[in-house]
């Protein structure tokens, strides 16, 4: 659609421009206040300069949590992303079916992170939960609050159960939009079920997935609830991501200045991710207004 | 294309016989395996669900005697539990307080806001729309420290408002992209149509306008909602008793000693039941909403 150029646009922004400001700028600013500040407490604050940010820079715990982090990220794309793929071209087409697996598989993501994370929680448990339970009757050792390799799988297992529908759902919305004509072109060409895949329905579904690992990653760099409902963050520290981290030296300790030059380092990375999302969203929005 | 194809056999080569029998039987397998694929993830996403169902209906002797597959003792006193004592309802009823609340504000400023992005070019618009973007996402747990400082200094800590406008930071940036999304697809014409009917702005919005986009207006709710029911960080930093939403009412029982298993079940099993009652409605958009409207 071609815009026409009119600065009276800004008046119907300013109510959101007001709002968001007031809940992102205020706040943030106080985060790069205390990141150059230091206290002794009774609210005197002196000027520390970048001193923080070193201290953090040269924190084992801050590249411990980011690695572990970065791990996690890796781990839950290289499986949710294919499985997704998979999934989505195993879902029916059309009708009843088709509507019945879309309602199924959006219910995980529908669902409170904390009781996501209850869920998973009973669920494992040895005593009382099915999964724990079959796992010990057949003789793993499993138990998610004492085993680093349970612990670690229990929370993979969980974000797959959790998001693996967004991405198939991304996915299906792609495959959706490919026409017929392409698929009868194929079938005269005789085309293998994996030239199909490989060269007709990837290439289309290129956007959305752009999009579903985009999405993936930015939210499982930021995840908090379900982890920390699950295994608190340990056995030791082992699942501690960047969130629970920060959230336990920001709420916790009270370290406001290493936190909050923290927060600003995570809210850069974080900028940076952003900013390649949009740039692909709008690649996007450009390619299909053509 | 056609050199992947070595492995066809002759006959089927020909033109014209694609749609003959052996094609057709070929193509009712693939059918009957995917059905197996999803009858298999869909029964990996059902059976922690249903576990949790299973657990609401036990008494916490059955829960903690034996493993038992269905509840042999089917009890609804875990529900009655929840309902009838303030400590947990009062959980429901001060997350539906402050979801509402924000759905209602993210609309009203993000309804005018989309209708601009789609519309208008202006200055700035396209790096307003991407700082918008980076408020979707940004961790809640940069924010959550601040947020507790700047509701305390306004005295609004512990309140309502407080949590409802705290959830604004992700879900106006969200509705404002997903209301754009559906707002590019009517054609402009019609504005000016009504324009030169003699309509006003605001008469035209409200009469012509939104009618065009009501589905998009009820998605964009759908996910406000969502994301502020499901947001536990800053919904907990920022209450403490009187607006405590019902996800932290369920945090602190699993703190205490001997955990009331059934009621925290039943508990869960009741936060899910607002996303399932309107999924239906929602089902083909879902992918939209959570793409932020660009799908």
């Amino acid at each position: 659609m071609n815009k026409t150029v009119n600065q009276k646009a800004w008046f119907l922004v300013l109510p959101v421009l007001v709002l968001v400001a007031f809940s992102a700028i205020i706040p943030l600013m106080t985060v790069v206040n205390y990141s150059v500040q230091d206290s002794f407490g009774n609210n005197e604050f002196f000027w520390a300069g970048l001193e923080w940010f070193e201290e953090m820079l040269e924190s084992e715990r801050m590249w411990a949590a980011l690695w572990r982090q970065l791990a996690f990220s890796a781990i839950i794309l290289a499986i949710e992303i294919p499985l997704g793929i998979f999934v989505a071209l195993n879902m029916p087409k059309s009708g009843f079916w088709a509507s019945f697996c879309l309602v199924l598989m959006s219910l995980p993501l529908l669902i409170p992170w904390n009781v996501v994370g209850t869920i998973w929680q009973i669920f494992g448990r040895v005593d009382i939960g099915l999964l724990g339970y079959t796992l010990d009757a057949i003789g793993i050792d499993y138990n998610y609050t004492q085993n680093f390799y349970a612990a670690w799988a229990t929370v993979i297992v969980m974000d797959v159960w959790h998001w693996t529908s967004l991405v198939a759902l991304l996915a299906y919305a792609g495959l959706q939009s490919i026409p017929d004509a392409y698929y009868q072109a194929a079938k005269i060409d005789q085309a293998s079920r994996w030239a199909v895949f490989r060269y007709i329905e990837l290439p289309k579904m290129a956007g959305v997935l752009m999009i579903a690992i985009l999405l993936r990653f930015m939210d499982s760099f930021m995840i908090y609830t379900e982890p920390f409902v699950v295994t608190g963050g340990g056995p030791g520290n082992s699942t501690t991501f960047l969130s629970i981290d920060l959230v336990k030296m920001a709420l916790g300790q009270f370290d406001l200045g290493p936190a909050a030059a923290f927060s600003i380092m995570y809210f850069l990375v974080i900028l940076l991710i952003s900013w390649v999302f949009y740039t692909v969203m709008t690649n996007m929005d450009k390619r299909d207004g053509a | 294309m056609t050199d992947t194809t070595t492995s066809a056999p002759g006959a089927a080569s020909i033109p014209g016989r694609v749609t003959d029998a052996p094609v057709a039987a070929r193509r009712k397998l693939p059918i009957k395996g995917s059905a197996v694929v999803m009858g298999l993830y869909l029964l990996f996403l059902m059976l922690p669900l249903y576990w949790l169902l299973n657990m609401s209906l036990k008494t916490n002797a059955e829960i903690l005697g034996s493993l038992t597959l269905w509840p042999r003792d089917l009890t609804f006193a875990n529900y009655e539990t929840i309902l009838t004592d303030p400590s947990w309802y009062s959980g429901y009823i001060n997350s539906l307080i402050y979801v509402t609340m924000n759905v209602a504000i993210t609309l009203t400023v993000a309804l005018p806001a989309a209708y601009a992005f789609s519309r208008y070019h202006f200055m700035g618009d396209k790096h307003l729309f991407f700082w918008l973007l980076t408020n979707r996402m940004a961790p809640p747990a940069v924010f959550a420290l601040p947020f507790f400082q700047l509701y305390s200094s306004v005295q609004l800590f512990d309140t309502h408002i407080a949590v409802a406008l705290a959830h604004c930071l992700f879900n106006v940036p969200l509705a404002v992209w997903i209301l754009e999304g559906f707002m590019r697809g009517v054609p402009k014409e019609i504005d000016e149509t009504a324009y030169i009917d003699g309509y006003s702005f605001p008469r035209f919005f409200v009469k012509i306008f939104l009618p065009l986009i009501a589905s998009g207006v009820g998605v964009a709710a759908f996910f406000a909602f969502m994301f502020s029911w499901v947001e536990l960080l800053l919904s907990r930093t920022l209450t403490s008793v009187d607006a405590k939403p019902i996800a932290a009412t369920m945090t602190r029982t699993q703190g205490a000693s001997g955990i009331d298993w059934g009621v925290l079940a039943a508990a869960g099993v009741l936060t899910i039941v607002p996303g399932a009652l309107v999924i239906w409605f929602v089902r083909n958009y879902i992918a939209k909403g959570f793409a932020l409207g660009r799908v």
